[in-house]
């Protein structure tokens, strides 16, 4: 079959494409910022860290713990999130078989921010260091099972259930998250606001540990689970003739959307139209297939927001720039042209 | 034909809001012949269809398959068992034809292998007449089109028995035919088919069997000659009919 072919040179074109984005951002990224090193500090340091014995690694002990407490997590983390944010909107697009789903158009994000807002404001401390990671990950999932549930019904999910479930989800965060803001103090309301924002900054290994296990398992499964995505596209009834325990898929996709969306922004803030954006683009060029679109997505998500970030970091000298502001000025009118462009081949969803 | 059957409803009923749908029906479909559901709107074709397939758990009566209450199947062994072609054609993301058409091996990917597979997707879209859309994007295609594409998606899942719930809905009249004969080829090669079409003389081109439904009730069941007579269709439908015989098959003309 020809498509096929060309499928594969497409694959392999975007593949090649998105590899070397990833390593000369990955490269700009350990490369500026405040402390100047250079190229070969970079290249030295990596692979001493290898354990092999270089001559073009720094001496300066600064340089060295620049890179490695600041400038490496940060890369990883953009990385991972990235590519978890991307992996959980090609997933959630392919169980509401609706490519306007986003784990932020329905709300996930309104929820991780709420208690995230609550456990800056209470003061939480029965987590440790991670209560505002636990409790925004909570909040997430909790609206995310909400939106799923309240949009059903006798088993189909309609796309104007479906956005006006998540403008109320959304609706419902936000006025908590207002009453959080209202009564708490000026210290706290101002730690809320800039976690909301979003930001890369001061992330740890620690962090970046967790974060990477839980998106590399929950974009091994939802590459897995790539066909059964595909039976779907056919609506429930056709798939379910196909032999696709719908119910089940569908359960097991809703865990993992939460978890790759919930992980991220538990500890990098909101951080909004990566998961809607990533997956369009991969699907215009891939077409719809979802084992490609689910791994090339996140492939994608990594570069997009490493970009992002290397953007937020560099763009303003002196000063850094919320990521989540970002994303959320290059999604927001990338939203209106999809809305566009479908309105104008076939006059809508609804 | 064989008389030991493939599949069994006894005594299947179903209520909707507390109406009843399906009263007391009890049929059964066998291997190597064409089935035809036919009745009046609401007479609940569509539900016994759905009931037959293993979709609708009736409230009363069950539907045996091989020996098993077909709700005793996991989703997969009851997708190697029979395929059903929906009036449903929408698609949520643009896969291309053949795409979709290869979508109708998913029962067998774990056991079948690659050439074998390949060989009855060929097949399937050759016996639709879809194989020049092969790399058409299925979403823009026409209504008849995509109906064609579904039915070979339905062909290639390769089932015993096959359900097609109003298979000619949105063909022209070349194509109409087509799938009529296609429905009795499958027959002829032993497959059960079973098929819901409001036309009657179209039921009474293809079936070996009409059952007839009314409000829900089993009215007749035999060979076309048997079930399509004036008196009876008059009365279910509540318009007086005339039965023209052409070749040996009932048609049935609305007396004017």
């Amino acid at each position: 079959m020809n498509i096929a072919k060309e499928r594969a040179g497409r694959r392999a074109v975007v593949g090649v494409a998105l590899a070397v984005l990833l390593v000369v951002f990955i490269l700009l990224s350990a490369l500026l910022g405040q402390l100047p090193i250079s190229p070969a500090e970079i290249v030295g340091s990596l692979l001493r860290g290898a354990g092999i014995p270089n001559d073009w690694a720094p001496e300066d002990p600064f340089v060295e713990s620049t890179l490695w407490v600041i400038r490496f997590p940060r890369i990883v983390m953009a990385i991972v999130v990235g590519a978890a944010l991307a992996a959980a909107g090609a997933v959630m697009q392919a169980i509401f078989g609706n490519p306007l789903a986003e784990p932020g158009v329905v709300g996930v994000s309104a929820g991780a921010a709420l208690g995230a807002a609550l456990a800056i404001a209470l003061g939480l401390t029965m987590f440790g260091d991670y209560a505002i990671a636990v409790l925004a990950f909570g909040g997430g999932l909790l609206a995310t099972l909400l939106v799923y549930f309240v949009s059903r019904a006798n088993g189909r999910t309609e796309v104007v259930t479906l956005l006006l479930t998540g403008i109320a989800v959304n609706a419902f965060g936000g006025a908590g998250l207002a009453f959080v803001l209202f009564a708490t103090s000026t210290a706290n309301r101002e730690q809320i606001v800039f976690w909301q924002l979003g930001s890369l900054n001061g992330t740890l290994w620690q962090e970046v540990a967790v974060v990477a296990v839980v998106a590399v398992v929950g974009v091994v499964v939802a590459v897995l689970l790539g066909h059964r995505y595909d039976l779907l596209a056919l609506g429930e009834r056709n798939a379910r003739h196909l032999g696709l325990d719908v119910e089940r898929l569908r359960l097991v996709s809703i865990v993992i959307v939460a978890l790759l969306t919930g992980v991220g922004v538990a500890f990098v803030g909101i951080i909004s139209f990566v998961g809607l954006v990533v997956p369009h683009i991969v699907r215009m060029i891939l077409g719809p297939r979802h084992r490609a679109l689910i791994a090339t997505s996140a492939v994608g998500g990594a570069v997009l927001l490493l970009g992002a970030d290397l953007l937020a970091r560099t763009v303003v000298s002196g000063a850094e720039l919320p990521i989540g502001m970002l994303t959320s000025l290059v999604g927001g009118p990338f939203f209106f042209f999809l809305l566009w462009r479908q309105r104008r081949r076939s006059g809508g969803w609804a | 034909m064989s008389d030991f059957p493939a599949l069994e409803a006894v005594g299947v009923s179903v209520q909707l809001d507390g109406r009843i749908v399906l009263d007391d029906v009890t049929l059964d479909v066998r291997p190597g012949e064409a089935l035809a559901l036919v009745g009046p709107n609401g007479a609940g074709k569509s539900t016994l269809l759905s009931v037959l397939s293993g979709e609708r758990r009736p409230d009363g009566g069950s539907v045996v398959l091989g020996g098993r209450d077909i709700h005793a199947y996991a989703p997969g062994e009851l997708a190697q068992r029979r395929s059903v072609l929906t009036q449903e054609n929408a698609l949520s993301f643009p896969f291309r034809v053949i795409e979709v058409i290869t979508m109708g091996r998913a029962p067998w990917t774990a056991s079948a292998d690659l050439a074998a597979d390949s060989a009855i997707i060929a097949s399937a879209a050759m016996r639709a007449d879809v194989e020049h859309l092969a790399n058409r994007r299925f979403t823009g295609l026409s209504g008849g089109e995509r109906a064609r594409v579904s039915l070979a998606r339905v062909l290639a899942q390769d089932t015993p028995i096959v359900f097609l719930d109003e298979p000619t809905a949105a063909l022209d009249l070349r194509h109409q035919e087509d799938v009529l004969r296609l429905a009795r080829d499958l027959a002829a090669e032993g497959k059960a088919v079973v098929i819901v079409v409001h036309d009657l003389s179209l039921a009474g081109a293809v079936a070996d069997r009409i059952a007839l439904l009314s409000a829900g009730r089993l009215v007749a069941v035999g060979t076309p000659a048997e079930v399509l007579t004036p008196e009876r269709v008059s009365e279910v439908y509540g318009l007086r009919v005339r039965v023209v015989e052409i070749d040996g098959r009932p048609h049935i003309v609305p007396v004017r």
